[in-house]
């Protein structure tokens, strides 16, 4: 049993709060993402769990013991760095065996267990060699190797893909998702990168300013951010915050935003009813913002907008283009997009809307 | 395991839990025993000598009175004590700046032909700096020699009158600072030759698309670039330089009548030859300005640092 | 300018001011070489000098042939040197406080190198900076306070410090240990943190860390400051001068100064031998470890 509990965990450096108290239960086997804007504490957190940093208070649990003085190499925790920190003048083997040598654990049963691990990363032809004849992913697995042989309770990786080139970083996402479904040990993950956050976890935790904003799976932040600012973090292009002020007529709620105003879905007139009249903001994703479509499915209101910026992206092209003074962006298929200059009609979902009290950032 | 975790995260236990490590665990006590032997170098064989030889300048020779600044007054009266100031500093003065320029050329030179051969000439060319000074200061004294002088063989080959090296105040003053050039030109070369590898080479190539010729690179790039490893090798030449002791006491002894002796040699010849310990100590004293003026110097570099970090 | 015009095959009028670029260059190139070998010439003349005169009898010495050249080479001087046993005492103990001291140093620098580098305590960085500060006090103004301090521990203790070759393993360290914790810490600042995060995690202590993997990592650091250390022993001049007399307490550099060369009699192939094989160590070690040499020489600098 590893999981990992965090208890008003609070850390201080001189007089700056990084980690302003946060309560996190991670259960056995699971993988969970810490995913921030730089700066959030998410690396502080984890380092807190891997016992590098000391926590100013609070306590952290690891398999229902508390941590808090113990020192890491007795937290039964294996860590992945962002730059692999691989010891230069070890063999890919020596590197993997350094922890078990200095625990004494005998050499035959290192070699089974390094050679277990090489075979699970595929990296069995590279264990004579030293890190500097290794390209960039096989650092990533060596790195990762050292972790498994060491059979932790606990994995813990710190941002260990962006030191590689984009191609490359997904490869080795797949390939980390592939590992944990081979070795099933709880997994603490801190990455930057939202799309690694949502590929990887089974649970993401999004930070800001050392506070979780929110907790829940990919999909659960992704239609149902709470916060403005996970609404905001979580996909790209990222979501579209317009100002508006909400009106009432005849029973139904309109959103007025400049020229373009939108009547809101009915479901959700109780809810929004106490905002009349006031100044908010209106979040709605790109991809939810499209051409008009005869067999649209969802709640599509019609609006026409004169577009700024095309963007081709292949598949799809994003358009820009201003509603009441802010950019807002809409995907559409490539086929129906116009040239920059131009009107053009488009159709929002408004199933997938968001209304966010500017007052409190929270989503109503 | 689970009852374990919910008991144990309850508050009242936490104080137990925070234990601290004992006092030979922690981080800071080990750390602190790793540089022990260091401290103790530092404190008692340069800190604690450098103050007791301010404290042994204000004894009289036998030591066992008081004298205050008796020494100095002493100092100050005697016009051998003028003369070496003024030769300290034009020994130091002289030696450096041309030390500097000899290095700042020769770099110059060797950061422009193929990097194929540098690596040879600047091995060659460093060989003064690897020679222990007392040894090769001998080599200048023998081509320094009154009757055999080589150099004087070569001159008197171009009609060149002999010229007496050691012999003459001014001539032995212009040959210890050329050994001292000798000696030092090269790590300014070497430290110069590295401040030129550092230099990007885009820099030139978007100084030379802008219309700046050779001199104008040097001057609006190359120095600029260099400017700090300029300033701290010439800070720390003029230390050492005006220190010298080894190349003035093989050369020349101080001769020819005191002419040419600096601080370290004048200290020696009173303190350990001439057995006044506190004349000695407080000659050397005066080489603490300039050591103060370079820690000033190093300190305002490492605060500015600090700040940029 | 004319003449790269012709030889242009009647090219269209642009290559010339190519051939013009690469004809500067050229001669750029071939006065940068005309400079280097002047320099080389200035710089390499004492050594060959001692070279060759090495190599002469006395006579010949004496004789008003030309000293640039050796007309009857002989090694008798190198002969005679090598089976004196006061010149191999010099050396012998010149090599036994070198290597001493480059120990002394190694033991004392890297502990406290790693400790001011990578586990802060009360006072780190104050002492990483006088450590730099305590390398540019030079030991002229440290010898007059030393020896009146070892007289002292004579009167007090009995033990004569001052006319022993051991004392200079006391003092030594002074000129070794500041600039090689100095380049040490630099060193060992060029390692990523995560490695020792990573040692620590795979249950290193921090003594293990150390010695298993900050020193091999290091070890290029390392062989610039023993040869720094090696150096810088080897050459001192100062120190034994001041505090050792006897003539089989002294080190190479005093004593072919103090005994080969005795009143006015300069028996100078001796002592341009002497000078030679006494500049020999250091000059080898420089001919086979020169990057490392010139690394160590350069940290400093770069690093303060």
């Amino acid at each position: 049993m590893a999981q990992v509990t965090l208890r008003k965990v609070v850390k201080k450096y001189d007089d700056t709060l990084a980690v302003r108290g946060i309560d996190l239960d991670i259960a056995d086997k699971e993988f969970v993402v810490l995913v921030g804007p730089s700066g959030c504490g998410k690396s502080t957190t984890l380092r807190m769990i891997a016992g590098l940093e000391e926590i100013s208070d609070g306590d952290i649990a690891i398999g229902g013991t508390i941590v808090n003085d113990v020192p890491p190499k007795d937290r039964d925790i294996a860590m992945v760095f962002q730059n692999y920190a691989l010891y230069p003048h070890m063999t890919v083997h020596e590197n993997m065996s350094f922890g078990l040598r200095l625990k004494k654990v005998a050499k035959d049963e290192i070699k089974r267990r390094v050679e277990n691990a090489a075979r699970i990363l595929d990296i069995t032809e590279l264990l004579a060699r030293k890190p500097k004849q290794l390209s960039g992913g096989q650092r990533q697995r060596v790195a990762m190797g050292r972790a498994i042989v060491r059979d932790p309770k606990v994995f813990l990786f710190d941002e260990p893909l962006s030191n590689l080139d984009a191609k490359l970083r997904v490869q080795m996402r797949t390939e980390i998702k592939k590992v944990h479904q081979k070795v099933r040990t709880t997994t603490v993950y801190v990455t930057h990168d939202q799309v690694e956050a949502m590929t990887l976890a089974d649970r993401v935790v999004v930070m800001n300013g050392g506070l979780i904003e929110q907790v829940g799976a990919p999909n659960d932040l992704y239609h149902a951010p709470t916060t403005k600012f996970v609404a905001g973090f979580i996909g790209s292009p990222s979501m579209n915050f317009i100002p508006c002020r909400l009106e009432e007529a005849s029973g139904a709620l309109i959103a007025r935003m400049g020229e373009v105003s939108l009547p809101l879905p009915e479901a959700r007139t109780a809810r929004y009813k106490p905002y009349v009249g006031k100044e908010v903001l209106f979040g709605l994703r790109p991809e939810h913002m499209t051409e008009r479509r005869p067999y649209a499915t969802g709640q599509p209101q019609d609006f026409s907008v004169t577009v700024d910026v095309v963007e081709p992206m292949g598949m799809e092209t994003l358009l820009y283009f201003r509603i009441n003074g802010v950019e807002v962006a809409a995907r559409v298929e490539p086929t129906s997009a116009v040239a920059s200059g131009e009107v053009m009609p488009l159709a929002a979902d408004l199933a997938h809307m968001h209304l966010i009290d500017p007052a409190t950032d929270k989503v109503v | 395991m689970v009852d374990a975790a919910t008991g144990t995260m309850g508050v009242g236990t936490r104080a137990a839990a925070r234990r601290r490590p004992g006092l030979f665990q922690r981080k800071s006590t080990i750390a602190f025993l790793m540089a022990l032997p260091l401290i103790l170098i530092i404190a008692l064989l340069v800190l604690y000598p450098a103050l007791y030889s301010m404290h042994l300048a204000t004894l009289n020779k036998s030591m066992e009175r008081f004298v205050g600044l008796g020494n100095f007054e002493f100092l100050f009266k005697r016009e051998t004590f003028w003369m070496v100031v003024q030769q300290s500093c034009i020994f130091a003065i002289t030696a450096v700046l041309f030390k500097a320029l000899i290095g700042l050329f020769v770099a110059h030179f060797v950061h422009a032909i193929p990097n194929k051969g540098q690596r040879k000439w600047r091995g060659m060319l460093l060989v003064p700096w690897v020679i222990p000074p007392a040894m090769s200061t001998l080599a200048w004294f023998w081509l320094f020699d009154p009757s055999y002088s080589a150099f004087n063989w070569l001159f008197a080959l171009v009609g060149i009158d002999p010229v007496p090296w050691l012999g003459d105040a001014y001539w032995a003053r212009f040959s210890v600072i050329l050994v001292n050039v000798w000696y030092g030109a090269p790590f300014f070369m070497i430290m110069y030759l590295a401040a030129l590898k550092s230099v990007p080479e885009q820099l030139y190539e978007a100084a030379s698309i802008d219309g700046a010729n050779w001199w104008q690179r040097l001057w609006y790039v190359t120095l600029p670039m260099m400017r700090n490893i300029i300033l701290i090798t010439v800070l720390f030449s003029t230390i050492v330089t005006f220190a010298n002791f080894d190349i003035v006491r093989v050369l020349t002894a101080g001769g020819p009548i005191d002419q040419t002796h600096v601080f370290a040699t004048w200290a020696f010849k009173l303190g350990i030859e001439g057995g006044d310990i506190p004349l000695g100590a407080s000659v050397s004293l005066f080489m603490l300005p300039i050591l103060g003026l370079g820690a000033i110097f190093i300190l305002r570099d490492i605060n500015k640092r600090g700040n940029e970090a | 300018m004319a003449t790269a015009v012709l030889h242009d095959r009647g090219g269209p009028s642009r290559p010339v001011r190519y051939g013009s670029i690469s004809r500067s260059r050229k001669r750029a190139l071939v006065w940068s070489y005309v400079f280097l070998v002047i320099f080389a010439i200035f710089f390499l003349m004492p050594p060959v000098y001692m070279f060759i005169t090495s190599l002469k009898t006395s006579q010949e010495i004496s004789a008003a042939t030309n000293p640039w050249w050796v007309f009857d080479p002989t090694l008798a001087n190198y002969i005679e040197l090598l089976s004196s046993n006061q010149y191999l005492t010099f050396f012998k103990n010149s090599a036994i406080i070198s290597i001493a001291v480059v120990i002394i140093t190694m033991c004392v620098s890297i502990p406290a190198a790693f400790a001011l580098s990578r586990m802060k305590f009360w006072g780190s960085t104050t002492l990483a900076t006088g450590v730099f500060l305590t390398y540019l006090i030079p030991e002229t103004l440290l010898f007059i306070p030393l020896f009146k301090t070892f007289a002292f521990v004579y009167e007090y203790t009995g033990i004569q410090l001052i006319n022993n070759w051991w004392v200079l393993l006391f003092l030594y360290p002074t000129l070794t240990v500041p600039f090689c914790t100095w380049i040490m810490i630099g060193y060992f600042a060029s390692i990523p943190k995560e490695l020792d995060e990573a040692a620590i995690i795979d249950g290193a202590s921090y003594v293990q860390t150390l010695t298993r993997i900050f020193i091999p990592v290091a070890l290029p650091g390392i062989i610039a400051a023993t040869i720094f250390a090696f150096t810088v022993s080897w050459a001192q001049f100062l120190y034994p001068l001041a505090f050792t007399t006897s003539t089989d307490q002294l080190v190479l550099p005093v004593g072919i100064i103090t005994t080969l060369i005795k009143g006015d009699v300069f028996n100078w192939g001796q002592i341009m031998t002497g000078a030679l094989l006494g500049a020999a160590p250091p000059l080898i070690i420089y001919a086979f470890l020169m990057d490392y040499y010139i690394a160590g020489l350069t940290a400093g600098a770069t690093k303060g």
